[in-house]
């Protein structure tokens, strides 16, 4: 009953009243003065939520009559996400620090868009997925503009708020249609009304809709052209936050809404994605050889990123889902470990975000640069790194489903794509000489560098720390 | 007799002026915010439709949610069209160039 649905919600409570409530009491006592402490307190209640998610081991409820799902797939993306969320907030502080930043509202926003990625991930009605969807995007609109005197930044917000409110339209006009032709808004219902396998004009509009709207979410191809600007203008602790947990919140809520709701018309789907997922890995490939800014190269990289993880989706199996999980906890933290690095890049204390800057930068810190090379043969996809087991699952999630075609084209692509990974650590080991990079003194970015890179190349060896199973236990609990 | 064709028709209509004044507009920001507003009403009328023709209030409510949900976009892209503002000067389409995209 209600009691018992509000338990259910109790992590996503939790975080709310956190941050209303410490909004309220730093305007009162000193506002920045507490930016500090605003940071490491929403680092730790996340962490805190994420140990209460994650040692939570029931099966699986549902609250407020089915509007609200919480089983062991939305408690995996979940831990993902709280996890994500700290370290970014924590990494970024010194960035922030020193360019004037620092103020304590950007934390209380990552919580608020924290709690509408967790609302996303366990929506169980299209209402609870809007609600959801629209939290994260509004917080995440503002701090994309988060320094108010930067005309780059603000342009970043302006796009992504223009795009984004478009992308919530087009999702919204599919829900309608859905609504319509479906008679209810819940999942459990409409995978009711399209289990015979034939779905209506309607429906069929509707879920395209849905699709479109989900795949400018996850930024795929062709619905990608915010990432590139959003991801250059956006502050460096903020670009490196739309990297990661929002990424794996609209992943996990798209496999939620194809297999939750749709899971009975898995022919239908399963081809628009197979497209998202081709277009989004040669686009993310090719587009992103000619850049010369590593934000902008990195939005690129995760357009390319989003078409892998799409294709373990497109498979329309229970492995797929699986498959994508493992892809996505992989790419999060490789990202983390990659945006250390970008953020400790400056010169005489600005930032720099030149890809030339890296020149000659093996021999300035060789230690840093091993590092950061570890991470770019993982995103590349090069074996003994985890990066590489990301690909082989969904390459065989997509094969096993008789996609054999899909996943081809998916090692062309990641071969085509390795190229400007591996031209990063040529500029690093082999290029020309020019003025150097600061020597970083952050110790934090470079821990957090060097933990990253450690989990790539330890993974082998640890069968990537248990998350094959995790995973196995999350995707197993779709209604699909 | 007015069916449920008409509804749809109309909010479709709607929907795509409104994704084509996203597209088309070459002049000012504010005309872009109105598109979207308008793309979130075409939405409401279809809800209202169909929750009238199914006799089912849930899209009434799903209505609600819509429209609050709309007036907290629109406050916030207000907001962040006034940084933007600040910085350039202009509300202007063409203006929103520093980055090539």
């Amino acid at each position: 009953m209600t009691s018992n649905d509000f338990f259910i919600l109790l992590p996503e409570i939790i975080i709310s009243l956190y941050a209303m409530l410490a909004l309220v009491i730093f305007v009162y006592t000193g506002k920045d003065k507490h930016a500090s402490l605003s940071i490491w307190l929403t680092s730790g209640v996340f962490l805190i939520v994420a140990a209460v998610v994650g040692l939570n081991d029931n099966t699986s409820s549902t609250a407020f009559n089915g509007m609200f799902i919480d089983d062991a797939f939305s408690r995996f993306v979940k831990v993902v996400i709280l996890l994500a969320a700290a370290v970014v907030l924590v990494m970024g502080q010194d960035y922030a620090a020193k360019r004037d930043m620092l103020k304590f509202e950007y934390p209380l926003l990552v919580a608020f868009s924290v709690v509408g990625m967790m609302v996303m991930v366990s929506a169980g009605s299209l209402m609870t997925l809007y609600m959801g969807l629209e939290l994260q995007s509004l917080a995440l609109y503002v701090i994309a503009a988060f320094r108010r005197d930067s005309a780059k930044s603000t342009e970043a917000g302006l796009k992504y708020f223009v795009l984004g409110a478009l992308s919530s339209g087009l999702l919204l006009y599919g829900s309608s249609l859905v609504y319509g032709f479906a008679g209810t808004v819940k999942f459990d219902g409409i995978l009711e009304a399209t289990g015979s396998g034939n779905l209506s004009m309607g429906l069929l509009l509707g879920l395209v809709f849905v699709i479109s709207g989900l795949a400018f979410k996850v930024s795929a191809a062709p619905f990608h052209m915010w990432a590139p600007d959003v991801y250059e203008g956006a502050p460096t602790p903020v670009t490196a936050f739309f990297a990661t947990a929002p990424k794996m919140a609209a992943m996990g809520l798209f496999a939620r809404v194809v297999h939750d709701a749709f899971g009975g018309v898995v022919n239908e789907w399963q081809q628009i994605v197979a497209v998202l997922s081709i277009i989004s890995m040669f686009l993310g490939a090719i587009a992103a050889i000619g850049q010369t800014d590593i934000k902008r190269l990195m939005a690129y990289s995760s357009i390319a990123h989003m078409g892998f993880a799409l294709m373990g989706l497109a498979s329309g199996t229970v492995f797929g889902v699986q498959a994508m999980l493992i892809y996505m906890t992989i790419y999060v933290s490789m990202n983390i470990g990659t945006f250390a690095f970008i953020l400790s890049m400056e010169r005489n204390g600005e930032p720099v975000s030149d890809l030339s800057a890296l020149n000659m930068y093996s021999k300035q810190e060789p230690l840093k640069a091993i590092c950061f090379l570890a991470l770019m043969f993982s995103m590349a996809g090069v074996p003994p790194l985890i990066g590489f087991f990301g690909k082989f699952y969904v390459l065989r999630a997509a094969y096993e489903a008789g996609l054999a075609w899909l996943a081809i084209a998916g090692v062309i692509a990641s071969v085509i794509g390795a190229f400007y990974y591996i031209r990063i650590v040529y500029l690093m080991y082999f290029g020309e000489e020019i003025e150097k990079l600061d020597v970083s003194g952050s110790r934090r970015l470079t821990a957090v560098l060097a933990i990253s890179a450690l989990l790539m190349i330890s993974g082998t060896f640890f069968s990537l720390f248990g998350i094959e199973s995790l995973a196995s236990i999350a995707a197993g609990s779709l209604a699909n | 007799m007015i069916g449920l064709e008409h509804y749809l028709i109309v909010a479709a209509a709607l929907f795509v002026i409104g994704i084509f004044g996203l597209f088309l507009n070459r002049k000012n920001i504010i005309i872009l915010l109105m598109s979207i507003e308008l793309m979130l009403l075409s939405v409401n009328i279809n809800f209202v439709a169909f929750s009238a023709f199914l006799n089912d209030y849930v899209g009434q409510i799903f209505t609600l949610f819509v429209l609050t949900v709309a007036a907290a976009e629109a406050a916030i892209g207000l907001a962040i069209l006034v940084c933007f503002f600040r910085n350039k000067g202009s509300i202007g389409v063409e203006d929103v160039n520093v980055m090539k995209g």
